[in-house]
């Protein structure tokens, strides 16, 4: 096996006989005259994710703290969720009324199946392109929970939605936890090069944006 | 080896091929342009692509040993493949480890390149592509069409037919609704008790080990979170310096593949995480000739590839002729460049050809590689490599660079033609020339030349 390595490195570095010795990676230049932030106002960039989310026909709504519980207990009935996934870290005042709560103790692929849907937080969002950013932090949990059940309820803080792309990528924390960006439910566009939602991962995307 | 030319004569004639690949390349191409307008500082974006490649693969010795340590550090475990047979042997070797004989893969290109599944299966292990195109691709025992959607050759009615016929399920209509659904249905069981997940990768980070894959469906979440133990099969040009490039990456690729603001989801995962996907991780860098690729200073920017598939979506030939005529699991102008670096000019020299140089591909190229000057480049190879046999044209066009090459040889020569071509004139038009240059007046007439050329009426003035 440490042949192969051995052989691969030296076969590459044969192949780049033509680069000077004294060039580093960095001497390769790299402009990033890119934007950096979509530089809208915050109330603008939150109309915009909202926007944006909807596109890709999920369920969104922007929703007062103060009726978030109700809303999430709406989104249950709507769906006919009557058994949620919850991780820890969801906080109480959020979960919603009539609906068993079950918690994240190493649930089996099966028991998860079994599931309606899961009730999650989120690292960060995306306006621009209306993705949700997972990094499984306690509000979130391990990855399979938003995705095995067939419906996924996301609680977005509005404090968490970033402009652009650059502007997300730098508030998490890549290369330590797992990192799940959605957009949009599970789809394909591979009939026909044609979108259709709805394939393996969960099928129903309800967005709650709290003010 | 069939030649291009070959297959394409044959692509050609079936009406349907070109009507299913005609509207899917349509439809997508007009989304893309509509993505890519979105974005003020698309071709910042672009360059900063370019770049970033760039100097991954002017330094991919550094970059593939950062890479291999920081996988390591996080749990992984790294193997290193010299070619696609040994490729396939650890991949084997690996999955008998756990003693599965069935594996749940997600799309992967490179594992199609080696051909992973026939050696699972020689081997005694089932492989279930959950990807739907590729499960179309699998139950119709066919090869892919095309890097994105495998199945662009298939429409709706044929994907119904073979549900129907393969899965047993009976009274499909053809909405893709119904289809996909269909899908969902025949592979859930699998996702939940597979232990072993086969998957390829859209990006290896070197700064920190990270794997990125880029889908829709979420069967590529399926495969790369629930099973106990996962295998990725990454070619090994596939690095990004740091966690900060997808700032770029993120932005490129799903606008010019799937022509969306965003692919629905993105993975990301480093080494394994405790208590969360896979406890056991296997990475499989995978060279299989882009060493060779690498060596060539002009035919290097092949590797900086990302597979959106955009140069496919808007060739001219790829539209009419269908992946297939490419005889590679990478057709279009990205294939008719990287093929023939990958396998040699024996196998593929038909390839460079597959163009009208016409630079729609390089326009739409997320990360600016210049396919039409890589297809002369490597057009020039290809006369380079015939030139050991003593062929008629060659001598002509040599003899042709010497008289042009030569103020004085150039205007014997006109003196000379002039003279010579009094016999095929007629009313100012040429329509047959003698001999060895009969083929050029075959299909067109030339005109002869004038009975005083510029150069003489100027120094006459």
């Amino acid at each position: 096996m440490s042949d192969a390595r051995e052989e691969i490195l030296g076969r590459v570095r044969t192949a780049l006989r033509n680069v000077p010795d004294d060039e580093s990676p960095d001497d390769v230049r790299v402009e990033r005259a890119y934007r950096r932030d979509s530089g809208e106002p915050h109330e603008a960039v939150v109309a915009l994710f909202v926007e944006r989310v909807a596109d890709y026909r999920a369920e969104v709504e922007r929703v007062p703290a103060s009726e978030l519980r109700e809303r999430v207990t709406r989104a249950c009935e709507r769906h006919s969720a009557r058994r949620l996934v919850v991780p820890e870290g969801v906080p109480a005042h959020t979960r919603p009324e009539g609906v068993e709560l079950i918690e994240d103790r190493n649930l089996t692929h099966a028991e998860l199946d079994a599931i309606d849907g899961a009730l999650t937080g989120c690292a960060a969002a995306i306006a621009e392109t209306g993705t949700i950013v997972l990094d499984a932090g306690p509000d979130q949990g391990r990855r399979a929970l938003t995705l095995v059940p067939d419906l996924h309820i996301c609680i977005v803080p509005a404090d968490r939605v970033v402009g652009s792309v650059p502007e997300a990528v730098a508030r998490v924390a890549g290369g330590q936890r797992p990192v799940t960006l959605i957009s949009g439910p599970s789809a394909t566009s591979d009939i026909e090069l044609r979108r259709v939602e709805g394939v393996h991962g969960p099928r129903r995307l309800v967005v709650l944006v709290v003010e | 080896m069939t030649t291009f030319q070959e297959s394409a004569h044959i692509a050609l004639q079936d009406t349907q091929l070109r009507h299913n690949i005609g509207n899917a390349t349509r439809a997508i191409r007009a989304k893309r342009n509509d993505a890519v307008a979105e974005l003020p500082d698309w071709e910042e974006l672009r360059e900063a692509g370019r770049a970033l490649k760039e100097r991954v693969l002017r330094h991919l010795d550094h970059y593939l040993v950062q890479f291999e340590e920081a996988v390591t550090a996080s749990g992984g475990q790294v193997h290193w493949a010299r070619d696609a047979a040994e490729a396939n042997r650890v991949v084997v070797e690996l999955v008998k480890a756990t003693g599965a004989d069935e594996v749940v893969k997600s799309k992967s290109l490179t594992t199609e390149e080696t051909k992973l599944n026939e050696a699972l299966e020689e081997n005694g292990i089932r492989p279930w592509e959950t990807d739907l195109a590729q499960l179309i691709i699998q139950l119709a025992h066919d090869t892919p069409s095309h890097v994105l959607v495998p199945a662009i050759h298939k429409n709706r009615a044929e994907i119904r037919e073979l549900f129907e016929r393969e899965l047993g399920i009976e009274n499909l209509s053809d909405e893709p609704a119904e289809l996909a659904e269909a899908a969902r249905r025949h592979l859930r069981a699998k996702f939940l008790s597979a232990r072993v997940g086969i998957s390829g990768g859209n990006f290896g980070v070197a700064e920190t080990g990270t794997i990125a894959l880029f889908e829709s469906e979420g069967n590529g979440r399926m495969c790369t979170t629930l099973p106990e133990t996962l295998i990725t099969v990454l070619g090994i040009e596939k690095l990004i310096p740091t966690w900060q490039d997808f700032e770029v990456y993120l932005q490129l690729l799903p606008r010019s593949s799937t022509a969306e603001r965003m692919n629905p989801y993105n993975s990301f995962w480093t080494g394994v995480h405790e208590g969360d996907g896979p406890q056991e991780f296997h990475l499989v860098l995978v060279d299989n000739g882009r060493t060779n690729v690498l060596a060539d200073e002009i035919g290097r920017q092949a590797l900086g590839c990302i597979r959106c598939s955009a140069c496919m979506n808007f060739c001219p030939v790829y539209e009419r002729t269908g992946g297939h005529a490419y005889n590679s699991v990478y057709p279009g102008p990205i294939g008719a460049i990287l093929t023939p670096q990958l396998e040699g000019l024996d196998r593929a020299g038909s390839l460079p050809y597959a163009s009208r140089l016409c630079g729609a591909c390089y326009d739409v190229c997320p990360v600016k590689i210049n396919i039409p000057q890589v297809l002369v480049h490597l057009r020039h190879q290809v006369v380079k490599h015939e030139r050991a046999t003593l062929d008629p044209e060659q001598a002509a066009m040599r003899a042709m660079a010497k008289v042009f090459s030569s103020r004085r040889r150039y205007e014997v020569a006109q003196r000379l033609a002039r003279a010579g071509q009094w016999p095929f004139a007629r009313r100012g038009v040429i329509q047959h020339l003698p001999g060895g240059l009969s083929g050029w007046t075959a299909t067109r007439d030339i005109r002869p030349l004038p009975k005083q050329a510029f150069r003489d009426w100027w120094r006459q003035r």
